[in-house]
């Protein structure tokens, strides 16, 4: 309802006021019609396709979303152990400040006690809470930060699937390698905003089934490697349900990886500032069974008639 | 009396054993040894990950450079003669001789713009003449940010100098010990500025 | 007795202008003036003025926020094309809002107000000095600061508008940006050179400065609180300086220092030989930012301490361990500065790294705050309104430090980087910690500043608005962090769970509303009690220990009648065997 409702609001009913948006949408459509026909665009700057309208799944707030990957109840129950910790020192605490404040407060006949207090208990808490910090390091943040580092699919790993993310103002590029599994050569000379984004040399015979693509499509139950890369500034790439973000840093190339097992529509947000539009920079992401996303990558890997370089 | 003169501009503390001037200065130099080094971790961070050889970012070789460490060998000499001055200009004046003083002074800051216009004339004025400029890759960048900083940082030495000369003499007759002080301040700033040449040089000229 | 007093050695040569000062007219008097009381009252009025104005920038941005795409009302008729359409906000004006917001409270506002404004005018009255060490310095530190300021506000009127890169002005985006980036450069240089005179001031003035029996662990926790920020802002600022300069030698040279080859913006190849990295500049720049949040909060909890003795009528608890923990802490803030980072693509061992220091940079913080807080067991705890300010510190700080922690371990920090959780961390930190322990310490140093009280009555209602509505406006952004919602957004409901945390953000936008007019008691008490608050009957009114409770009611030039001697430790409070429950620390040998 209130989707509908704020749709509503945004195609118009009130005009006056959502120009703004208008001018958004009106500009995320043309940038679609160039992204996927062949006219020369007559903007330069990319703008995200258009997304308003598609349902999306799981669950939001206010904690945790939906997880839809296999490995991220990991940081989950780093975040549920770490803000049970929180609680108990905050509510330890504020016990002793409440009990402090009431027994102690300033009244006729009550005089302050200067003896000198020995607190024992706050020596040991204090070991306590360093001991506690040492087992967070350990026993939780510091494996899943390898994992998340290291246990990445080496590149010969035939089950895994491996997409190139590259982000730019103001819209996310999904760069399949295509059937073949090898991705094209890219060059800065060959960029066209509207025809090659990523400038792939399509005469190059890994290039020819190379896919560029709006919409991030996966594979259910598949490990995916996305290597992330930015054509300008730094962007972030952050898919919520899979409990994955990372910079998109220019000149690096970070690879992330996680295993959707979960079909379903989800969302690609931008998660570093990029600029005046970073905060529509958005993507779908689908999880799809396996048949679909083959006949999807089956598809799109026809290169279209007329590119250039 | 009131109790409005502050205590140590001159006579030392007792448990630091220094003017208040001193330790100021020393604190200003460590601050200063912050902000170079911020920019020598600059120096580093941007040569290790320096494109390959080949492309126009790459690092450049020392023919490409164009750097003449004679002239900047020159220019080391230059500015370590100047420290020397300096504490000559200091010692003379704490033995009460302020012409002699005033006379080493004079050839600091003589010394320290002979190291500036050598600096300008050959070799910011020629580098510039052949296209090296800041913007043409990350070591002239560093190059000209580095000895630009170090350049300004002569300049205001030079500046405060001519200052104790000229109007700032004035304080001698009132306070010779005050006085004495100050250039004792002004030497330690100095030698901090002969000190990073001393650090600029073997980096940018030599590796 | 040793040289420090006016006599002995020295005679009159090394007088200063400070004996002419009957001499001064009006400009070196009240405008130039070289007295610590006069540039502590400028530093505090500027900031006061600069707190409010990055106030009022977020409350504009707070209503884009609750009801997106609504034009502002009451101001937006006189928003310019350039910066909203028909009332409406411009997501580069959005975001010029932010990266001011930010810049402006922090830059401008508290640390001026802690360091400037509180450490000037107070420091040098608790150790007993006549002024600062240098005088002239102190004055010049003060007008760098307000031609910095100036700079900086020049940047909402050139083209393009003010800088929108964030506060943090990440390189490419902050080197591409328009001219208002390069005003916020300029600006921070100026800045940064006010603070670093200022820091050296500061520390020579503790070490040679203090009265005789004043030794350092006799010295009140404000005192030793400035002494270690004082450390930070001249250690830390300068390779900010550095990095000011390489980003601006980027944006007006040309240079590549943070700008990698093959940069494409808009479909143009950019005009950068490359080879340079994004990271030096983060690198530089959290190498400061870093131990500049401890100079936001070390201040604070000098002042919150001196309050909260004063009004337990008992000695701070574990004041030798609060002075170590507050080295300590001084030190590790310079070995935390990557926790930033991690999502940078950072490997596993810079990682463990930068999060066992941040772990353990935890611990002193809890010590403080726990010796804090037994301090007051057994006290006799006076409810005004300086101390419900500091003990409202406690508790918030507590939830900002604790919020800390799942920021500071990598694995958590992968979901929650960049979101509203890290803007609750940091605010509740920030604003009911340090803000508050302002408020605290000017009701409580009024009455010396001024020789009048604040109007009590005025200060309970504005602790009580000013508590409700402050955790109504940062409590959500946990919830509204743990969803996923991310940070600088113009328009959230881009986003599904942006649409969902609507409701959080209306509670976060009409708290910040309300929080606004709550300060509308404080505004009116601050400048009325000037002339008609109650005036005191004696110099000490909240009968404290500390020197500055010695000098008159507001201290004339000079501060000190007699140079004064410390006699015994600085929080002598309900000492078996003396007739009052408070033994100052300036008073004679006698009970």
């Amino acid at each position: 309802m209130k989707r509908l409702g704020r749709q509503i609001r945004r195609a118009g009913g009130r005009a006056s006021l959502n120009k703004v948006g208008m001018g958004l949408r009106w500009a995320a459509l043309v940038a679609c019609v160039f992204l996927f026909a062949d006219a020369p665009s007559a903007m330069g700057q990319a703008a995200a396709p258009q997304t308003e309208g598609i349902k999306i799944d799981g669950h939001y707030g206010p904690y945790l979303p939906t997880d839809a990957s296999k490995d991220g109840y990991r940081a989950d129950q780093l975040i549920d152990v770490v803000h049970w910790f929180m609680i108990a020192l905050f509510v330890g605490w504020g016990i002793f400040f409440t009990y402090c404040l009431v027994k102690f407060r300033a009244r006729p006949g009550h005089r302050a006690n200067p003896e000198h207090i020995k607190a024992k208990p706050s020596k040991y808490l204090e070991i306590g809470v360093a001991i506690f910090e040492a087992v967070l390091l350990l026993g939780w943040s510091i494996p899943i930060w390898a994992s998340v580092k290291n246990d990445v699919p080496p590149p010969n790993d035939p089950h895994a699937v491996r997409i190139r993310v590259v982000a730019e103002q103001f819209a996310w590029n999904f760069h399949y390698p295509g059937p073949d599994g090898k991705f094209g050569k890219t060059a800065v000379e060959r960029i066209n905003t509207a025809t090659n984004p990523l400038g792939i040399d399509r005469n190059d015979p890994d290039g020819k089934d190379d896919i560029v693509s709006g919409e991030l499509r996966l594979p259910v139950n598949k490990t995916i490697v996305c290597e992330i890369l930015s054509k300008d500034v730094i962007h972030s790439f952050f898919l919520p349900v899979m409990r994955v973000k990372q910079d998109a840093i220019p000149g690096m190339r970070i690879p992330v990886w996680f295993t959707p097992v979960k079909t379903g529509t989800y969302e690609v947000a931008c998660a570093q500032l990029c600029g005046n539009n970073h905060y529509s920079m958005k993507a779908i992401m689908y999880i799809q069974n396996q048949t679909d996303y083959d006949a999807w990558i089956l598809e799109k890997c026809k290169p279209p008639e007329e590119f250039d370089g | 009396m009131s109790t409005a003169v502050l205590p140590y501009t001159v006579e030392p503390h007792p448990v630091t054993g220094v003017y208040s001037g001193k330790l100021g200065i020393w604190l200003f130099l460590a601050s200063e040894v912050m902000l170079f080094g911020g920019l020598f971790s600059a120096y580093v961070f941007l040569r290790v990950g320096a494109e390959a050889a080949g492309s126009p970012a790459a690092w450049p070789t020392h023919e490409e450079t164009h750097l003449s460490w004679v002239i900047g060998g020159i220019n080391t000499l230059v500015l370590i003669v100047s420290s020397v001055t300096m504490v000559m200009a200091w010692a003379s004046l704490k033995m009460n001789d302020f012409a002699k003083g005033k006379m080493y002074l004079w050839l600091t800051a003589a010394l320290a713009t002979t190291f500036l216009v050598v600096k300008l004339a050959f070799e910011y004025w020629p580098k510039f003449q052949h296209g090296l400029v800041p913007a043409k890759n990350n070591f002239f960048g560093i190059y000209f940010t580095l000895t630009g900083l170090h350049g300004l940082h002569v300049f205001g030495g030079i500046v405060v100098i001519l200052y104790f000369i000229l109007p700032g003499s004035k304080l001698w007759h009132r306070d010779k010990e005050y006085y004495a002080n100050r250039i004792e301040c002004t030497g330690l700033y100095w030698h901090f500025v002969d000190l990073v040449w001393i650090f600029l040089f073997p980096v940018l000229y030599l590796l | 007795m040793s040289g420090h007093d006016h006599g002995s050695g020295r005679g009159g040569h090394h007088d200063h202008e400070h004996d002419l000062h009957h001499e001064l007219g009006f400009w070196r008097k009240y405008v130039f003036s070289i007295d610590h009381k006069v540039i502590g009252i400028q530093y505090a009025v500027s900031a006061l003025v600069f707190l409010f104005f990055g106030f009022c920038l977020m409350m504009i941005m707070r209503w884009q926020l609750a009801y997106p795409g609504q034009p502002v009302p009451i101001i937006g008729r006189f928003l310019s094309d350039a910066v909203a359409i028909d009332g409406v906000l411009r997501p580069e004006f959005y975001n010029a809002l932010g990266a001011m917001h930010g810049t402006i409270m922090v830059f401008l506002g508290v640390v001026p107000l802690l360091v400037g404004g509180f450490g000037n005018y107070v420091m040098p009255l608790q150790i007993g000095a006549p002024d600062m060490a240098f005088p002239k310095l102190n004055m010049l530190s003060y007008w760098s600061f307000f031609v910095g300021c100036v700079v900086m506000v020049a940047g909402f009127f050139v083209p393009g508008g003010a800088a929108n890169s964030g506060w943090t002005s990440y390189a490419p985006l902050s080197v591409i940006a328009t001219t208002g980036q390069t005003m916020w450069l300029l600006g921070m240089v100026f800045l940064i050179t006010s603070s670093l005179l200022g820091s050296v001031n500061f520390i020579v003035t503790i070490i040679q400065l203090r009265v005789k029996g004043l030794t350092m662990f006799r010295l009140p926790f404000f005192v030793w609180a400035q002494f270690v920020t004082s450390f930070l802002l001249l250690l830390a600022f300068p390779p900010l300086e550095a990095a000011a300069v390489l980003q601006l030698m980027d944006r007006l040279a040309g240079t590549s220092f943070f700008m990698p080859s093959g940069l494409v913006v808009s479909g143009v190849p950019q005009d950068f030989v490359g080879g340079g990295n994004p990271l030096l500049w983060q690198h530089l720049f959290w190498f400061l930012a870093h131990p500049e949040v401890y100079v936001l909060i070390l201040p604070a909890m000098g002042i919150v301490a001196e309050i909260i003795t004063n009004n337990t009528r008992r000695p701070l608890w574990g004041y030798t361990t609060m002075v170590y923990s507050l080295v300590f802490l001084g030190f590790m803030s310079f070995i935390v500065w990557a926790h930033h980072m991690f999502i940078t693509g950072m490997g596993t061992q810079i990682s463990a790294f930068f999060a066992t220091t941040t772990m353990i940079i935890s611990i002193p913080s809890v010590i403080i705050l726990t010796c804090l807080i037994i301090t007051l067991y057994n006290g006799y705890i006076r409810f005004n309104v300086p101390m419900l300010f500091a003990l409202a510190f406690l508790p918030m700080f507590a939830i900002g430090g604790l919020t800390g922690l799942p920021l500071g371990l990598p694995a958590s920090d992968i979901h929650l980087h960049d979101t509203y959780y890290v803007i609750g961390h940091f605010h509740y930190v920030v604003a009911p910690g340090t803000i508050f322990a302002i408020f605290a310490g000017i009701y409580y140093w009024y009455p010396k500043v001024t020789g009048r009280m604040m109007n009590p009555a005025l200060g309970k209602i504005h602790f009580v608005l000013s508590f409700i509505f402050i955790n109504t406006v940062f409590m959500p952004m946990f919830f509204q962090g743990l969803a996923g919602e991310s940070r600088r957004l113009y328009d959230p409901t881009v986003y599904e769970h942006g649409v969902q945390m609507i409701g959080m953000r209306k509670m976060s936008s009409w708290g910040a509303w309300m929080l606004g007019l709550s300060q509308l008691p404080f505004i009116l008490n601050f400048f009325m009690s000037i002339w008609a608050g109650k005036r005191v009957t004696n110099d000490n009114p909240w009968e404290a220990t500390t020197i500055e409770w010695l000098a008159p009611s507001p201290p004339p030039h000079g501060n000190f009648a007699k140079v004064p001697t410390a006699h015994r430790g600085p929080y002598e409070y309900s000492v078996p065997g003396v007739k009052t429950d408070y033994f100052p620390q300036f008073a004679g040998a006698e009970a």
